[in-house]
Parts: C-alpha cells; sequence; structure tokens
C-alpha cells in the first residue's frame, strides 16, 4: 500500500513562502512525477512528504494515517538521492545491507534480500566493491538497491538521473519504468527534464514557484494544457505562441499550436516567413522561422528529408483542429 | 611538466630549497651523530676524544632512561587521546548552526596562537597554583582541598595544559573535514532509520578517518619533543622527565654534549619507531 495525501500543506523558510497551501493525492502503485523549472519547490515537495524538512501547516497522511510529524525512517518509505548519497567506506552489500541492519533484520533474510536486489539490479559481481569503484549508473542501482530492500510502501526519487549522461539516462529511465511496473509500488519522482516526466509517469504534477500548475496524465497534459505554463513545458520543441490578430481570429488573447502541428511548404499557406536556423536531428528537422510577423520564431517540425535552406521563403498551415486558445489572464478557453 | 627543458629547469628552481632543506637537516644531525662518539665535555676539557659506543651504553644504562621514555609515550597518548576525543566533540558542536558563531570559532581557535611558554606558566600561575590559583579557590570553595597540581599531579598537569594547546588544531582539522560530509549521506542513513549515534558511528566517524590520522600524525611529531611546557612548570621533576628533557639536562646542566647527543640519536630512533608504528595502524586510511 502507499496511498499519500497532502492536506493544505505549506511550507516556509523564515518569512519567505515556499510552498502555499496545496492539495494532492498520490494513489497507491502510481508512478507520480513531480516536474518544473528549477526553484518551483519540487525537492522541497519531497522532502516534505520524506519527513527530511517539517511541514509548516497541513498533514501529510500516509495510507490514511496522519505522518505529518512521524520521524522519516518511521514513515515506511525510501529515497533516492541526487548524489546518490551512497556510503564510501562500506561495501556495495554493506550499503545496501544498512537499512535492514538498522532495523535489526536477521541475517537470513537481509542475506536473501540482497542477493534478489543484486539479482534485478545486475549487481550481483559489484557485491563487494565501494561505491568509489563503480561507474555513475552502477551507483545509481546502488542506490536503487538500497531503497527496494527496505520494501517501502513508495519509493521517493529527486531527481536520480541528472549525474548521469545522455545514453545512461535513457537506459535509467526505462530501468526504473521496468521496476515500477514489477513491483507495483507508489512511485514518486522529481524532476526538471519534462521528457522524463512524459515518458515515465502515471500522473504529472506540474507546479511552479510551489503552485500545483496542472495535475494529469502525460497526454491529458499534452493534448489540453491548462495555462500558458503547462502549455510551454510540455512538449518538445517548446508551444509557439500568437498574440495579437492572429490569436484575435479564434477569439483568445493568445493561441499556442505545437511545432509539429504546423505544415510547412514552399508554396501554399495563410503564414509565410524566412527560414532561420534549421536543426536535423535525422528523423525529424526543427526549423527556427523568422519574420512571420505573428512571433519572433515559429518553430516548426518536418520530416527530416525536407530540405530548406537558410534565408529560403516558406508557407506555414497550422493545423486549426488542435489550436490552443488562451485568454488574457493564461489560462485555457475550453471549446 | 612536459618536455625535458621543462623538467630540468623545474630541478633548477627547486634545488635553492632542496638544498637549504637538506643543509638545515643533514648539518645539525651529522654533528649530533660526530659527538655522539665524542667524549665532550665543555667546561671540563672541551675535546676529549673519540669514545666509541661508550655515550650509547652509558645513556641507555642510566637509570633515568626508560621511565623517561615512558613519561614521554604517556604524554603524547594522553594528548592524542583527549584531543582527538574532544576536537572530534566539540567540531560537532561547532557544525551546529548557533547564534555568534564566528565568534566561538576565533575563540575556540585562540589558544592555539598562544606561545607554549606563555600558556604553560599562564596554567601555572593562574589555574594551578595551589595558594592564588582559581583551581585552589574552586576547591576551597566546594571545601576542598586544594590541589597542587604540578607535584601531586604533575603528569596529568602536563597532559592538560598541552591538550589545550592542541586542542584547537585538532578541532580546526576535524571542523573542516565535518563540513565536508555530503548531507544527503546523513540524510540517506536518517531515512534508512538509523538513529543520531548510529549515524555518528557509521557515517560521521568513518568520514573523519582521514582526518583524525592527519591530526594524530602531525601532533606526535610536534608533541614528542614538547619541552617548554616542562621546562616552565616542573623542570622535569615528579616523573616528568621526558626523553627530550633528559637530553636537555645532560648537555646543558650536566654539560656532556657527547652523552647529550647519543640520547638524540636514541631520540630519532623512538621518534621513527612511533611513526612506523602510527602509519601501520592508521596509515591505512591515508591510501583510499
Amino acid at each position: 500500500m502507499g496511498r499519500i495525501t497532502l492536506d493544505k500543506v505549506t511550507k516556509r523558510f523564515g518569512t519567505a513562502e515556499v510552498i502555499p497551501p496545496l492539495d494532492l493525492t498520490i494513489e497507491d502503485g502510481e508512478f507520480t512525477v513531480f516536474v518544473g523549472p528549477s526553484g518551483c519547490g519540487k525537492s522541497t515537495l519531497l522532502r516534505l512528504i520524506a519527513g527530511l524538512e517539517d511541514v509548516s501547516s497541513g498533514q501529510i497522511r500516509i495510507d490514511g494515517a496522519d505522518a505529518t510529524m512521524t520521524p522519516p525512517a518511521k514513515r515506511g518509505l525510501a529515497m533516492v538521492f541526487q548524489s546518490y548519497a551512497l556510503y564510501p567506506h562500506m561495501s556495495v552489500r554493506k550499503n545496501i545491507a544498512f537499512p535492514m541492519k538498522m532495523a535489526k533484520m536477521p541475517q537470513e533474510e537481509q542475506d536473501r534480500r540482497i542477493e534478489s536486489a543484486a539479482k534485478a539490479l545486475n549487481l550481483t559481481d559489484y557485491l563487494e566493491r565501494r561505491p568509489g569503484q563503480l561507474s555513475g549508473g552502477q551507483r545509481q542501482r546502488v542506490a536503487i538497491g538500497r531503497a527496494i530492500v527496505r520494501e517501502p510502501s513508495a519509493f521517493l526519487f529527486d531527481e536520480p538521473l541528472s549525474n548521469l549522461d545522455a545514453a545512461l539516462r535513457v537506459g535509467m529511465r526505462l530501468e526504473i519504468s521496468e521496476l515500477h511496473k514489477r513491483l507495483q509500488t507508489t512511485m514518486v519522482y522529481v524532476t526538471h527534464d519534462q521528457v522524463e516526466a512524459m515518458t515515465m509517469a502515471d500522473k504529472i504534477v506540474v507546479l511552479r514557484a510551489g503552485y500545483i500548475e496542472q495535475v494529469g496524465s502525460p497526454l491529458d497534459l499534452y493534448h489540453a494544457p491548462q495555462n500558458i505554463f503547462v502549455a510551454g513545458f510540455i512538449g518538445s520543441p517548446k508551444m509557439n505562441f500568437i498574440e495579437g490578430p492572429e490569436a484575435a481570429k479564434y477569439d483568445a488573447h493568445t493561441i499556442g499550436v505545437r511545432p509539429e502541428h504546423i505544415a510547412i511548404s514552399d508554396s501554399e499557406g495563410p503564414w509565410s516567413g524566412v527560414v532561420g536556423v534549421s536543426e536535423h536531428l535525422g528523423s525529424d528537422t526543427f526549423f527556427h522561422i523568422h519574420d512571420t510577423g505573428l512571433a519572433e520564431t515559429i518553430t516548426v517540425r518536418a520530416d527530416g528529408e525536407v530540405g530548406f535552406r537558410h534565408g529560403d521563403r516558406v508557407h506555414l498551415t497550422p493545423r486549426t483542429d488542435v489550436i490552443h486558445r488562451f485568454d488574457s489572464e493564461g489560462l485555457r478557453i475550453t471549446a | 611538466m612536459a618536455t625535458q627543458h621543462s623538467r630540468s629547469a623545474a630541478r633548477i628552481m627547486m634545488a635553492p630549497a632542496v638544498i637549504l632543506l637538506l643543509g638545515w637537516m643533514l648539518v645539525p644531525l651529522t654533528m649530533t651523530v660526530l659527538f655522539s662518539f665524542k667524549k665532550y665535555l665543555p667546561l671540563r676539557g672541551g675535546d676529549l676524544g673519540w669514545v666509541g659506543f661508550d655515550n650509547y651504553v652509558r645513556f641507555v644504562s642510566s637509570s633515568a632512561f626508560w621511565p623517561s621514555v615512558q613519561v614521554t609515550l604517556v604524554i603524547v597518548g594522553g594528548v592524542l587521546a583527549i584531543t582527538v576525543a574532544l576536537g572530534v566533540l566539540l567540531a560537532l558542536l561547532l557544525d551546529q548552526p548557533m547564534w555568534g558563531q564566528g565568534i566561538v570559532r576565533i575563540l575556540v581557535i585562540a589558544p592555539f596562537f598562544v606561545m607554549p611558554t606563555v600558556s604553560a606558566l599562564v596554567w601555572k600561575n593562574m589555574f594551578m597554583d595551589p595558594v592564588n590559583g582559581l583551581f585552589a579557590h574552586l576547591w576551597k570553595f566546594f571545601g576542598a582541598e586544594p590541589i597542587s597540581w604540578l607535584s601531586e599531579a604533575s603528569i596529568q598537569s602536563i597532559i592538560m595544559i598541552v591538550s589545550w594547546q592542541w586542542l584547537p588544531f585538532a578541532t580546526l582539522i576535524l571542523l573542516t573535514a565535518i563540513q565536508s560530509l555530503d548531507s544527503e549521506q546523513l540524510e540517506a542513513s536518517e531515512m534508512d532509520g538509523a538513529s543520531p549515534l548510529a549515524r555518528f558511528g557509521y557515517i560521521i566517524l568513518p568520514h573523519l578517518g582521514r582526518a583524525i590520522t592527519v591530526v594524530v600524525l602531525i601532533q606526535t611529531i610536534f608533541l614528542l619533543s614538547i619541552f617548554a611546557e616542562i621546562y616552565v612548570t616542573t623542570q622535569g621533576a615528579f616523573g616528568t622527565r621526558t626523553l627530550t628533557f633528559l637530553i636537555f639536562q645532560r648537555v646543558l646542566e650536566s654539560q656532556n654534549v657527547g652523552l647529550g647527543s647519543a640520547g638524540g640519536v636514541y631520540a630519532i630512533i623512538l621518534a621513527n619507531i612511533v611513526a612506523a608504528f602510527l602509519m601501520r595502524i592508521v596509515g591505512k586510511n591515508l591510501d583510499s
């Protein structure tokens, strides 16, 4: 079990309110991702759930029981830190055994759990090494192993992949998703990378300055962002925002069109502009179009083979059925 | 240093320092060894020629030799134990956020700036004096008989004085080590259910291992040769005659340079034995 409920939780550091009153429910077995720009309070929120920070007011319930004042070790949660926080003077085996040793678990049970965790995480050959002798990905797995053996009701991840290189990050992303499918345990994951959020989450919580901007499944957020911030944050490359007369045609203050929802051609289309930088990724090409008279630049995704050059005049056709409309407050206009 | 040219340039530039250092070390060492094989009594006939190992035999067979080695080791060991234990505790305390932290830290470091002679005199006259000392007043306040520290508890008194001087050094090094501990490690252990005591034992103390090694090694080097503290307090009486002090007495009080020099060579040997011993015990901390 691992249902976490936050009820009007706030956090103040001195006079600065980092988390204004906030309500959130994380269902049992759900993979929830907190995402937002740096300084939005997502790590603080995670640390409040973990118990490493005290809440200023409000209540945290884990499986219905009030855990607001419960010390971190008693909450039944396990955390994986950004720096992995392995104990450098202990072998991998001792690192993984540490929480069980603190809980005074029988030795046979400890050994059994270590073996199965090591097997699951491909660490069997490294059990006697020190963390300093391992690569970044292996250290990450040891940190996860140390969390798994506690059999917690929920896992908390604090930007666990940000210290890994790009290739390893993709690999570990899959491994963590795989782990979640296998264990079916609640996971709360903090990241600033919207790609990680989109690929891993069952539920994404978008945060800005401590406020929850939107909660929903990745596709909910992609298809129906509640405001300009979420619209701009989710999706890569960023959504194009257009104000002024063009937006007025759609009865909106601002309209948003994703780069993948604009067709580019050299002959026809309601918008036109000049090609600036083009980014060729092989499978796709991203064109940055200038001088459209709509916005400073419009980003357009095209097929990998489309070959416009810098300075070419092109025409753009937005897909009108997927245009997002926002009012002057930046909120979504529905229907 | 990549090229042949830059390597030889580096050697030339290092040469003055190396030569100075070697001269500083080698000249006194050679003279000590030289004198130790001579009968040399400056006020009673001067250089009286070579005597072989006579001085070495006489120095060791003197009834004062083994007690002095023992006293030296007791003082070094006592001061090390006190400074490391209290140093760790003080460093933990100073690492806590508190009001007036800057000033407190400076105050803690202050004793290290006091010259050994001065601090020993201050302790002797202001604290340990059996009539006017602060301790005497304290004892009298509670109705107890004042202790004449330097004669009744002479070794303990010297250990106390020297520990007071070296505690700041230990605290300072251990404090910087504690500050370099990754706070996420402590948080991780807290999540793992470690009590504060377990966190200290399993996380903080192993992290401090290397710093403690450094403190022990450096302090040992200096503590083996403490002199001023004994000279201005007990003058080597009441069982506080260390090896260093014994050598001093042989050379200056007995005016026997040859005998003192032989003692000096023994002191070098003792220091090396202690150093090798320490390296064996704690040196492995420096490897990883």
